[in-house]
């Protein structure tokens, strides 16, 4: 009891500094920023792209990149590095947006997501992308890649921890529950998962198709440490994320509530927008509400 | 016949020296260590050996996170759950990614043979083989067989070792060297060339010996490379024969047979075959009965080299 007080103490200083160095206004720039590339990259002559997903998970990459993980740009195999991993690959589109405003590799490459050589592939790609670490894609696969990363990272006694994305339709995949089993009997505690639930999938509600709820209780029972939050609070994304490094011996999800399409108005809550084509008023609107978003969080 | 030697206890071993050799070599298992060997890791080097329980699926994606950390990592399973159940995990993140994931399809063939279509991959070598940047290998003897897992770690990039669960013949000289993609020619001959691999390059060396006593000289070339496939060397071998035999333990459809066929689309060398005719296994009270009751007998390749003499 008296540990977890001492846990919890630090973890509201931590809040304040996050506050006193900018830091949540700065993660929330870099949010915003994530979501007008996503935009922007998706465009609005005819082409689609993954934009509820993206947006849905865009506070969590930012926290994750934006402070949380210990990253070298210039050396993106730095073997102390910590791991970001999406699972649900087809939001791959945020995290190119963060690797680009690390300077992972140039940003006008963005603007050549998914044409015929370019180096960003509709979904993430090793090979031809610095600073993405597996090829995943197809649903359901990428919480058992993290487990190997943590596992060779516990072998050769890295610092690094490894951040697995997850979507909540997803959570309908069977390996994922092989992969939550298997964490919790080789005790991974170098690994977060963390569920973007947005409660939208591709064709409509993910509760009127596989519930997957109740998501903490499965975790919990699973032999996981779990916290929730609300997945578009920076400072609680953050706290979570620090919470998850005291946790030893088991690994820890976080069951993250958010909005599909989160940022752009019309976009919200939609299920037609998971992966969808904008009409040039749409995407006019968006990254019009994007930019202000972007003004608001100047200082 | 020659002296016999276990492939999976020739895998095992194997695995154990290279272990001691290069310690970035970890080994995974689905719960079936005892029978494919992979537990003889286990016990010199536990630290680098995960038990992943029956789940297939999980074992090659977490392979494959352990393989893009530096690590040479060998899945174990049976055949048909190695290259069956995880061929999307296979496909989508270790083979598109060319990781250092190593697949030991153990018990494959008929070779379970008590256990019946559901242990027996008929189908293994084409479900790999389609897969880009895999490199299929399926060796003959004990030999072969280490020095196939010898060769997987020095492949970069995904290899698939197909093994048998009974003993089989010893085969290779002493002294042969292993080079991917290249044809031993186990036993030279003039008249008809016959492709093996696997358990059928034993009844290949057996019928060519039956043959020699009736005056036929066959030539057997062993083809333990399924991919990347020597199409050109194979075409070489079969130049000025008779004809060409093909022999596997097998579907026809995307194994030898059919990459026999690409080989030599533009040569004047007639081809057969002797595989499994596009049908599951079943249960047996051992292999031969199985290798019989499905047509992979010496006597079957004596019969398609006699056709076209």
């Amino acid at each position: 009891m008296a540990n977890q007080e001492i846990i919890k103490q630090k973890l509201q200083y931590l809040e304040e500094q996050y506050h006193n160095h900018g830091t949540v206004k700065r993660i929330q720039r870099l949010a915003a920023q994530i979501r007008k590339d996503v935009v922007m990259m998706i465009g609005c002559e005819g082409h689609v792209g993954h934009l509820g997903g993206s947006c849905s998970s865009a506070d969590i990459v930012a926290a994750l990149y934006g402070r949380k993980m210990k990253l070298n740009p210039q050396n993106p195999d730095w073997e102390d590095r910590d791991r970001f991993l999406y699972s649900k690959g087809h939001a791959g589109i945020a995290q190119y947006a963060a690797l680009a405003e690390l300077g992972y590799f140039p940003k006008e490459d963005l603007w050549e997501v998914k044409n015929l050589g370019a180096r960003l592939q509709g979904h993430p790609d090793r090979i031809r992308t610095p600073g993405i670490e597996a090829n995943t894609g197809s649903l359901g696969q990428g919480l058992s890649i993290a487990n190997g990363m943590a596992l060779a990272m516990r072998l050769d006694n890295r610092p690094g921890k490894v951040y697995c994305v997850m979507g909540d339709g997803e959570q309908a995949e069977g390996q994922i529950w092989e992969a939550a089993m298997a964490a919790s009997a080789h005790k991974i505690d170098n690994l977060v998962g963390i569920i973007d639930q947005n409660r939208l999938q591709a064709t409509g509600a993910v509760s009127d198709r596989f519930d997957t709820n109740p998501l903490p209780e499965k975790w919990a029972a699973f032999g996981w440490h779990v916290i929730e939050i609300d997945g578009h609070k920076i400072e609680e994304i953050l706290r979570a994320l620090d919470e998850a490094d005291t946790i030893k011996g088991k690994p820890t999800a976080i069951i993250a509530h958010t909005v599909k399409g989160k940022g752009i108005s019309f976009a919200e809550n939609q299920t037609s927008f998971h992966n969808t084509a904008l009409t040039r008023e749409q995407y006019e609107t968006a990254l019009k509400e994007l930019d202000a978003q972007l003004a608001k969080l100047e200082r | 016949m020659s002296k016999t030697q276990s492939q999976r206890l020739a895998y095992g071993e194997e695995l154990v020296a290279l272990g001691y050799e290069n310690k970035d070599i970890v080994v995974l298992e689905a719960d079936l260590g005892k029978s494919t060997m992979s537990n003889l890791f286990q016990q010199e080097f536990p630290e680098r050996y995960f038990e992943m329980g029956i789940a297939e699926q999980d074992m090659i994606s977490t392979a494959a996170g352990l393989a893009v950390s530096g690590k040479i990592a060998f899945c174990n399973s049976f055949a048909v759950f190695a290259a069956g159940r995880p061929y999307d995990q296979i496909r989508q993140t270790v083979s598109v990614g060319k990781l250092n994931v190593k697949i030991c399809g153990s018990s494959a063939g008929l070779s379970d043979f008590g256990d019946g279509s559901s242990h027996q991959a008929v189908e293994d070598v084409a479900i790999m083989s389609a897969i880009p940047n895999m490199t299929v290998l399926t060796p003959c003897d004990a030999e072969e067989t280490r020095q196939c897992v010898r060769a997987a770690v020095e492949i970069h990039g995904p290899v698939y070792i197909r093994t048998m669960r009974n003993d089989l013949p010893d085969l290779l000289p002493e002294g042969a060297k292993f080079r991917l993609g290249e044809p031993r020619v186990l036993r030279e001959g003039t008249d008809t060339v016959v492709f093996a691999h696997g358990t059928m390059t034993g009844k290949a060396m057996e019928a060519a010996e039956a043959l020699e006593l009736e005056g036929i000289s066959v030539k057997v070339v062993n083809l333990c490379t399924m991919k990347p496939f020597p199409y050109e060397a194979v075409a070489k071998l079969a130049e000025g024969m008779k004809a060409a035999v093909t022999a596997e333990e097998h579907t026809y459809i995307g194994g030898l047979a059919s990459q026999t066929a690409l080989a030599l689309r533009k040569s004047k060398v007639p081809m057969d075959y002797v595989a499994i005719n596009d049908s599951f296994g079943q249960s047996a009270q051992g292999p031969e009965e199985l290798l019989e009751y499905y047509g992979l007998t010496k006597e079957a390749i004596i019969n398609k080299v006699k056709e076209f003499l």
